[in-house]
């Protein structure tokens, strides 16, 4: 078909100026095109450069080490060890069961971690690293490095852990660190953006808890690039944090661990308090627990099994633990007295067994009574009548006014959980706290640490030591941190009369050195390292008129729970006091029978700094004491060739 | 046989043909193709593998087919329009029977060793269609209702089909580009005006039926719009594709941060970094200069195939070319917009650039229809 020449140059000439429409406006757009180029890339550059590195850059923490804790001789008591954990990425592994069950015949998996890891698998994100096996060998570590290839997605980790080496000596002191629980991130204002770091763990109870801040250290931060699905590519750079500050306690960790040897049998407590400084060389509270349990996250039967214990391993008994002091209270009576000019040392107070107060009859310990008794008689054989008498004359806010001024009755300044402060009751304490008015016999019964009194193992030390010292000690459980020594708790002078003090100090010698005193049985030999104490039994019942007139009194006849406590307090050196020492046994009966010996035992540790000579003791102890002390040793941790000495 | 209204006796024949090749053209066409082996090379993270060395290989593939192509006398290609058209509609329907899922939208039919699209190939064969239809017809009937209404219902049946797969870049591509080649043909200004304005209603409808029983878009697609109105609305969801794209782009600067540093597509922040959004690695990489730089190659590649549309005075040959033509630049004119913000997300690769077989393929075609045109004008 032919087209007429005509038509066919008109047709030309049309699609050549549509053509050139067409060109002309393509090339416009392609302007447009440009211009929106230069706009985005030239006049907004800096904005979307800067959008851009906060897409691919992030910031990541770095964990600090935590602080080191160490006794006073620089023995490791809270250390990290490296922690080696398997995690799996699911976007990495493709399929997760097959690499689970090929990592199974490397790694002993425990089924609860490894359902817990499924669930975590299925629900996180798929870039999310899930720990499968925590708290492996480094053998276990080699065998999976060694079959990366068949084991996508899987890798091993390396981090810190916190680790107590001798296990339960410290549990009470030191506590235990555990992971950040979401109460924890509650009870903060603001948080440290460490805190929420997968297994980050901080102090839960104790030292751990109350130092946390010194001992957790600064983060460190590094900047990484990250893909869009939020894996690290690369490392641009870091900032070094700081490690945690490394604390040396006053504690000397072989007297401390000898005293939880020796009170491993009872539901006990004990604090050894150096004079000079106040540094408590001791503290124990019986029985205890493994803290290392908390830090791996304590089984279910395992926390049961303390909270079921009828001798509560869990509080620190030593601090927390408040109690009757009985009779040895006697000291802050008697000196309160002699203080306030009402009685002469010489003077006499008849005993016939008991006291008629209000028509009340309060009764002696010795049903027969003492006969006359002075001071040093009342102390010494620890009279009940003679404190009944003085109470009447001196009255509670005295009695009180030096209790406190002894350090009962107040809380301590200790970094440990809930120091207690006890309880030295006034008139208006009583009109507060009980609304009744304050009656004589509440005054006749705090003059023998009974009634109202309480007071803790803590207190009872600091007390002695004041008495000793005639100075206000007080205790110190930090020798120093990150370095810097912490100043002592020497203490001034209390401004009492020196002589008033004396008689007191010699009853407390004759308690444990005179044939007649409570304690004879439980006194030390050797010259030297002559103790004065104080023997304390109190009760946690009221004895019934009927129980006395059937004279069913002996402790070993009632159930348990019902015993009395038994209480013991000495210093020693008598003549030159280097420590001071607080005994409790609950429910352990009488103070000389059940509180002494131990405060004897744990004394003489503390001044020959190891086993005592036999030659310090009774002679006709001395085969008990030697069995004793073989059976000790072999209970001890650390006491082959002191092994826990790493610093 | 309208070829023999031209005096044929100066047609290169046999291996001649190769010498009257446009050679600038192919020249510009692999210098395209070459930034793209380059970026795909960069995506991968400096590697041949899984993308650059496969598009070498559908480059290499594709420039024997726009050779075979070419070497062709183009009247045989002009009677074979209505045949390739058929075929291609029917290939169209035959996907919505036995098509293969992918990515949300059925395209592909699995032929074994390739995977075909029909809809890419339907865009080269509308406008031989259409370029053929226009060389047949008188040119006093171009503008009347009834030969007007021809061509739009050749344009509206491949159109329909694609939108049911659901593929709105194609289609917007085929309603563009047929309607670009009867612009070129002649039809009456007043047309396009009417259909302008009739456009204008429609999306005027499309966002009155949200949301009612109606409704004439899916549900992606609305999205997709309200992201690209706001991209802001919902940076981490639908419109992380426009936002991660736009800070890629500007990110670039005047200079780029260097071959195979571009931090956003690296790491993945970029969707689609290898296939529609490949621009804007290159963008990163090159900065302003490469991003003008290849849209200065676009315009020359154009600019040859107007210059030979407008040095050849036969027809079909003129039409076809400018068809081709413009469809390469709805190619790349809608990709840019849509990575640079201007345009809603919609599917659109590319041309010569991004990852795939079949759009490259198919241009390839097309070219060769442009070099078959321009070996055998008359002269």
């Amino acid at each position: 078909m032919r087209r007429p020449t005509r038509e066919n140059a008109e047709s030309q000439r049309r699609i050549t100026r549509r053509g050139l429409v067409l060109g002309g406006a393509m090339a416009a757009f392609i302007g447009v095109l440009g211009l929106r180029m230069r706009h985005l890339q030239v006049e907004q550059a800096d904005q979307f450069r800067l959008l851009a590195d906060e897409n691919r850059i992030n910031i990541r923490l770095i964990p600090p080490a935590r602080g080191r804790i160490f006794d006073r001789e620089g023995r490791i008591v809270a250390e990290n060890i490296p922690s080696y954990r398997i995690n799996i990425v699911r976007e990495e592994a493709g399929d997760v069961e097959e690499v689970i069950s090929r990592l199974a015949r490397l790694v002993a998996l425990d089924p609860k971690e490894l359902e817990k890891a499924r669930e975590d698998l299925a629900k996180l994100r798929g870039d999310t690293p899930v720990t499968v096996a925590d708290r492996v060998t480094w053998e276990d570590i080699s065998r999976v490095a060694v079959n990366a290839p068949a084991l996508p997605g899987v890798n091993p980790e390396v981090g810190l852990s916190r680790h107590y080496p001798v296990n339960a000596d410290y549990a009470h002191l030191v506590g235990y660190v555990g992971p950040v629980s979401e109460r924890d991130l509650k009870r903060m204002d603001a948080p440290d953006a460490l805190l929420l770091l997968p297994r980050f763990q901080i102090g839960k109870i104790g030292l751990e808890a109350q130092l946390e801040e010194t001992l957790r250290g600064t983060a460190g931060t590094k900047r990484v690039e990250v893909n869009a699905a939020g894996r690290i590519m690369r490392e641009l750079d870091r900032v070094q944090g700081k490690a945690g500050a490394d604390i040396q306690l006053s504690v000397d960790n072989a007297l401390q661990s000898y005293v939880h040897a020796r009170l491993s049998k009872e539901s006990a407590a004990a604090v050894v308090m150096d004079c000079d400084t106040g540094d408590l060389l001791a503290c124990a509270s019986a029985p205890s627990f493994d803290p290392n349990l908390f830090v791996r996250g304590i089984s279910v039967a395992d926390y049961r099994a303390l909270l079921d214990n009828k001798y509560r391993p869990l509080p620190n008994k030593a601090v927390q633990g408040i109690y009757p002091p009985g009779s040895t209270f006697k000291m802050v009576t008697a000196l309160a007295a002699l203080e306030d000019g009402q009685v002469d040392p010489n003077e006499t107070v008849y005993c016939p067994g008991h006291l008629e107060v209000s028509n009340r009859r309060f009764h002696c310990w010795k049903g027969g009574g003492h006969g006359n008794v002075d001071l040093h008689r009342s102390l010494r054989e620890s009279c009940d009548v003679y404190y009944y008498d003085l109470a009447l004359r001196v009255g509670i806010e005295k009695i009180t006014a030096m209790a406190q001024k002894l350090g009962l009755g107040v809380a301590h300044d200790l970094p440990l959980t809930s120091v207690a402060a006890g309880l030295t009751p006034t008139k208006d304490w009583k009109l507060v706290n009980r609304g009744e008015e304050w009656v004589i016999g509440d005054s006749v019964n705090a003059s023998i640490g009974q009634g109202f009194v309480l007071s803790s193992p803590l207190q009872l030390a600091v007390m002695t030591a004041r008495l000793a010292t005639g100075r206000s000690v007080t205790p110190r459980l930090l020798k120093s941190i990150d370095g810097v020594e912490q100043p002592t708790g020497h203490g001034e002078p209390m401004g009492l009369n020196e002589n008033h003090l004396r008689q007191i100090r010699q009853a407390m010698y004759a308690v444990t050195n005179n044939r007649r005193g409570t304690a004879y049985g439980s006194r030390i030999i050797e010259d030297a390292f002559r103790m004065a104490g104080k023997t304390g039994t109190s009760q946690v019942r009221n004895i019934t008129t009927a129980e006395r007139a059937r004279g069913v009194y002996r402790n070993e006849d009632l159930p348990w729970e019902r015993r009395d406590h038994a209480l013991y307090v000495n210093y020693a050196p008598y003549d030159a006091p280097r420590i001071a020492v607080a005994v409790i046994v609950e429910h352990g009966g009488g103070g000389s029978t059940a509180a002494a010996p131990i405060a004897r035992d744990i004394t003489l540790q503390a001044l020959y700094g190891e086993d005592p000579p036999l030659a310090a003791y009774p002679s006709k102890d001395r085969d008990r004491i030697r069995t004793q002390q073989d059976e000790l040793r072999r209970t001890r941790p650390g006491m082959a060739g002191d092994s826990s000495d790493r610093a | 046989m309208s070829y023999l209204e031209y005096n044929v006796k100066h047609t290169p024949s046999g291996l001649r043909k190769v010498l009257y090749l446009n050679w600038g053209l192919t020249l510009l066409l692999t210098a395209v193709a070459g930034v793209g082996f380059l970026m795909l090379y960069s995506v991968a993270g400096g590697s041949f593998t899984p993308w650059a060395e496969p598009q070498m290989k559908r480059y290499a593939f594709g420039l024997a087919v726009m050779f075979a192509v070419a070497v062709v006398p183009i009247w045989f290609w002009r009677n074979m329009s209505v045949l390739a058209y058929t075929v291609s509609v029917l290939l169209l329907i035959a996907v919505e029977l036995f098509g293969v899922q992918g990515k949300g939208a059925q395209r592909w039919i699995d032929l074994g060793f390739l995977r075909l699209q029909p809809s890419e190939l339907v865009k080269i064969t509308l406008v031989m269609l259409l370029a053929a239809y226009y060389d047949w017809l008188p040119m006093n009937r171009t503008s009347r209702p009834l030969w007007v209404a021809l061509p739009v219902i050749a344009i509206l049946v491949p159109v329909a089909l694609v939108l049911r797969q659901p593929d709105l870049g194609t289609s917007i591509l085929l309603v563009a580009g047929g309607g670009l080649l009867m612009f070129i043909a002649g039809v009456h200004w007043a047309y396009f005006a009417a259909v302008i304005g009739a456009g204008a209603a429609l999306v005027t409808a499309i966002f009155k039926s949200r949301g009612t029983d109606w409704q004439i878009l899916e549900n992606y697609q609305y999205r997709r719009i309200d992201t690209f109105l706001d991209p802001g609305s919902d940076p981490l969801g639908a419109g992380y594709h426009i936002t991660q794209s736009k800070i890629a782009l500007g990110s670039g600067g005047w200079t780029g941060r260097g071959f195979m540093q571009g931090t956003q597509s690296r790491l993945n922040f970029l969707p689609e970094k290898h296939t529609d959004f490949i621009f804007t690695t290159l963008a990163e990489e090159f900065g302003f200069v490469g991003a003008v730089s290849l849209l200065l190659l676009y315009a020359l590649i154009l600019l040859f195939c107007i210059a030979s549309a407008l040095g050849n005075k036969d027809r079909f040959s003129s039409l076809l070319t400018l068809g081709v033509a413009a469809t390469f630049f709805l190619f790349f004119a809608v990709n840019m917009s849509m990575v640079m913000g201007l345009a809603p997300v919609v599917g659109v690769p590319l041309p010569l650039v991004s990852y795939g077989g079949s759009a490259m393929l198919i241009l390839m075609l097309g070219f060769g229809l442009v070099q078959s045109a321009h070996i055998h004008r008359p002269r």
